[in-house]
Formats: structure tokens, sequence, C-alpha cells
């Protein structure tokens, strides 16, 4: 019997181990080719550590003069930031009033948010090209984030959790004179705390890796996020695979930092739903 | 509902649901009916608004007669043929596994989440250069075990194959949350009965798991079906749609007709297409939802 266990357990570790492996190796891959020389590349048998290790890559693909790179770094930065702060507030706002504040027409707005997450982005893509287009907000940062003003999915989110924090909060603070916009600052806010934290990961991490809408209204090289620098050299260099390699690893490092501060909050989020990379 | 007066109310809720309604109506409620109009005309953004022309039914007749529409959708059903199996099987495994008490948890999870928080770019780069058929890991390893690797991206039958393995490498984790949450939410004494009558690990599994998480499973298929068919930073990355449009999938060409041919007008009519099949899977799953809710309850 306990013979029988012992096996059991060790079969147990075997298993996980090689679903560990699996997710592990393309990264190790990744790391050992962005550490080799451009000679070392293109080598059979596959040297795992580089016999010369190099840090060509890395210095390189800042140097390139089609993709500014370091340039699309801090975009990216910029952009996430902005992505992260500016959406989550307009949607806390919309959130407090379909949980807290009786008006009409109250169900029938809501179902339209809703109806917006069912909406394949094909279908507004063009149109919103269009829109901005017209109003001459191609290539700025505007473009991102005005699309990102109506989250539905963000409200949905905040609201239910505002619909638990308890009406007696509100009613003493207006007994005490405080306005709705007082009460929406001072005590709405900070009590969805956690959840506008899981929500403001969702929206760094979804403006981080975005690359479609991005890729349609930045053609402005200056412009860029770190998606489409990225996705660039990998059309221009395809045989460069240390730059692609580096560039890939500079990608997902600050998202791997911010994931591992943050777990709980990012995997709580994630069984809800709410994150598709 | 709250002191003060009903006006300053509405006030207020004016104020709170501004932003996020203008941003609803112009860039979503607005969109769905200037892109069905655009689907009756042709327009190339270079040349302004003048230069549109009503051109009637043309964009489906093309879109129709033209093998354009069919191949698409063979292709993405294709990749959902192949990936969605998979990526039940992967991600079934990891949530069985995860659901288990074992030392060093946190940390597997850690490993098993990169690959879903990394972006598509990253990962489609990576696999790409894995896949490579010379110098690549994977052809690499097959060799040791005496199998000759195809040149994947640049077969015409093994593109498709390759971008759904660096897919379901990279969703496992994801659904294998998902699956690990209904996992957590089945009652502990089914196993400790079916333990008692002597049931084996794989009966309890086939007779206690599966049923109960069948739903989930159901819910699964369904968001990998309207994901499947809008495929799209994998396939742009990986193939561009080759090699010789092995790997061609409808946002791929509605991004390529709207944003390279400026033809926005056949781009629209192949968005509608494609967002028809979609509503058609939406509503269908409503209706199944409803069945197995009721039985659940």
């Amino acid at each position: 019997m306990k013979a029988k266990r012992t096996i059991r357990k060790i079969l147990f570790y075997v298993i996980i181990s090689i679903i560990a492996l699996s997710a592990i190796v393309p990264f190790l891959w990744m790391l050992s080719t962005s550490f080799k020389a451009r000679e070392a590349i293109h080598t059979i048998p596959i040297r795992w550590i580089p016999k010369e290790p190099s840090v060509e890559a890395y210095t390189q693909i800042f140097k390139l003069s089609n993709v500014n790179f370091a340039r699309s770094i801090i975009n990216s930065f910029y952009v996430s930031t902005l992505l992260t702060i500016v959406p989550l507030l307009t949607a806390a706002m919309a959130a407090f009033a379909f949980a807290k504040l009786e008006f009409k027409g109250k169900n029938f707005l809501f179902s339209l948010f809703l109806f917006t997450m069912m909406l394949p982005g094909t279908i507004t893509m063009i149109p919103n090209f269009i829109t901005l287009k017209t109003f001459g907000l191609l290539n700025r940062y505007l473009a991102l984030l005005l699309p990102a003003l109506c989250n539905a999915f963000a409200i949905f989110f905040i609201r239910q959790n505002m619909m638990r924090i308890s009406n007696v909060y509100i009613e003493a603070a207006m007994m005490d004179g405080a306005s709705l916009y007082r009460v929406f600052w001072t005590i709405m806010l900070p009590l969805a705390k956690p959840v506008l934290f899981t929500m403001g990961l969702f929206n760094f991490m979804g403006a981080w890796n975005s690359f479609l809408w991005p890729l349609i209204v930045l053609s402005n090289r200056s412009k860029w996020t770190l998606q489409l620098g990225l996705g660039n050299m990998g059309t221009q260099f395809g045989n460069y695979q240390h730059f692609l390699m580096a560039g890939s690893l500079i990608s997902i490092v600050p998202i791997v930092i911010v994931y591992i501060i943050a777990q709980k909050y990012v995997e709580e989020g994630l069984s809800t739903g709410g994150l598709k990379g | 509902m709250y002191t003060g007066s009903r006006q300053q109310t509405r006030r207020a809720v004016i104020f709170f649901l501004l932003p996020a309604t203008v941003a609803l109506i112009i860039f979503f409620l607005f969109p769905i009916l200037v892109s069905a109009v655009m689907c009756f005309v042709k327009y190339d953004p270079l040349k302004g608004f003048d230069a549109i022309k009503v051109v009637g039914l043309d964009n489906f007749k093309r879109l129709f007669s033209t093998q354009d529409l069919v191949s698409q959708f063979r292709h993405v059903l294709y990749y959902m043929v192949l990936y969605i199996p998979l990526v039940l099987i992967t991600s079934m495994s990891e949530a069985l596994v995860l659901n288990k008490d074992f030392n060093g948890k946190k940390f597997y999870k850690i490993l098993f989440y990169l690959p879903v928080i990394s972006s598509w770019v990253a990962v489609a780069l990576i696999w790409k250069w894995l896949l490579n058929g010379k110098y690549g890991l994977v052809n690499n390893w097959l060799q040791l075990i005496g199998i000759q690797g195809p040149s994947w991206m640049t077969s015409q039958v093994w593109a498709m194959p390759g971008v759904v393995i660096a897919a379901v490498w990279k969703d496992t984790g994801y659904y294998a949350l998902i699956l690990l949450a209904a996992l957590k939410g089945i009652n502990k004494t089914y196993y400790e009965a079916a333990k008692i009558d002597g049931a084996s690990p794989w009966q309890r599994f086939k007779s206690i798991t599966l049923p109960l998480i069948s739903p989930t499973m159901f819910l699964l298929v369904i968001i990998n079906v309207i994901n499947g068919f809008q495929v799209f930073e994998s396939i742009y990355i990986m193939t561009d749609g080759g090699p010789a449009g092995a790997t061609k999938v409808p946002v791929e060409q509605i991004y390529r007709n709207a944003f390279t041919y400026f033809n926005m007008g056949y781009a629209s009519a192949i968005a509608w297409a494609l967002a028809v099949v979609i509503f058609a899977v939406t509503i269908m799953q409503f209706s199944f939802q409803k069945k197995w809710v009721s039985y659940e309850g």
C-alpha cells in the first residue's frame, strides 16, 4: 500500500514536471537564443548555453534604423499607464451610477453596454478608423484612449462589487451634507479598491499586449508601441532570431513582474473570464 | 433614492454616465450602422468621402462568387477542429493537477500562466523560431526520435497545425484556471462516497468529475468557437495568411482588404458575414445554456 502511494506520488511529480517543462522550454529557448551571436544561432547541434555568450542582440536592437525600439518601450509604458487609469475612472463612474443611483432607462442602458461585449471587434474597427481619421485623431494616443472609455466588462465587474457596498455608508455621508460626487470619491472608490486594482491590472496587461487596434491607428513610427515595433522587427529581421528573441524577452519582462507581484489578483480576475491574451 | 433634490440626482447621473455613454454611442453603436452601410459601397479612405460609390450587392457577390469566403471559413474551421480538442485536453490535465495540494504549487502556477500573460506578438515570434524547419528546436528534437520534421511555416500542410500548437501552448493555462474553478466547486462528498464503494480514480473521473464540469466544458467550447472565428495575431505574425494563402482567415482578410488594399466596403462585407456566424453561435449558446442551467438547478 505504501509502495503504491509512493509510486503514485512520483508519477504525479513526473506529470507536473512535463507540463511545467512544456510551458517553460519555449521561454528558455528564447533566452538562450537572445544571448547568441549572429553566427551561433544557425548551428546544429543546438547549444543551449552559447559557447561565447553575446549581448550583441541587446545592443543592436536599440540601434536599428527602421524601428526605434527604445522609443517604443517608452511609448508602451506611457500608453499603458494612460489606458489603465482613465478608462478605469470612467468605468467606475458608470458602475457607481448603475449600482447606486436610480434613473429612467437604467436597465436598457445597462443592457446596451453588455451588448457591446458580444459585438465582434471587426464590425466596429473600420467605422472607428474612419471616425478617428475624420477628426484628425490618427497617430495620436487619443485614438487608443477614446474607444476604451466604454469598457463594458469593467463597468459590469465594478458594478457587481459596488452593489455589495452597504447603503448605510452612503446615507450617513449624505446626512452629513456630502454630495454624490463626494460620496463617489471618498466612499465608493476607497471601498472598491480591490476590484479597481484587479481591473486596473487587466487594463494594463491588455494595453501592453494589444496589437491589432494600435496597428490600425498608429502608422507613424515614432508613435509605435512595443508590440508594433516588435511585430515590425519580425517582418524585417526574420533571420536575425537573436534580435527577435531579445525583443520578445524585453516585451515580456514588465508583464511578468506585474504578474508575480499581483499573482492573487491576476488569477482571481482571470478565473472570472476577464482577460484573454 | 437619496436625500438632495431630484434635480441634483439627475445631474449626478448624467455626470457619472456621460463619458462611458458617449464612447458607447460613438465607438460601438454608431459603427454598427456605418458598417452595415459600408457593405454596399466602395470606399477608399485615401480618396476621401467624395469618392464613395454605391455598388449595391457587388461586395457580397464577389464574396460568394469567388472562393474568398469559403476558403477563409474552411481555414478557421480547420484551425478549430485541431485547436479545441487539443486545448481542452491539455487544460483539463493541467486543471486536474492544480486541483491537488502539493509543494511548490504557487511556483508551478506562475510557470503555467507565463504563456497566458505574454503578448501574442512575442509568443508568435518565439514559436515561429521554435518551428523553424532547419534550426528550430522542435524539428531538432523530432530528429532525436528519428522523425524528419516539416518546414512548418512554409509548408501549406503544416503551417496551420504549427499555429495551432502555438495557440494551445499559449491558452492552456487560461482555460485550466477556468476549469480549476469548476473543479473546486464539486462537492467532495461525492468522491468520498465513490471511494467507499471502491471506484477507481478513472471511474471517479469519468462518472463524477466529467459530468459535473460538462457545463463549463461546453461553455469553453462555445467561447473557443467564437474566439476561433476571430483568430488574428498568431496568423498575422506567424504566417501572414500564407504560404500561398493556406492560412487566410476572416479577420486577417478584413484587415488586409481594409488597410492594405483600402477596399473598406469589401472588408465590411467580410466583417458582416463573420458577425452573422458569431451571433448565431452566441444565440445557440444562450438557448443551450438555459437547458443545462434548468437541470443543474
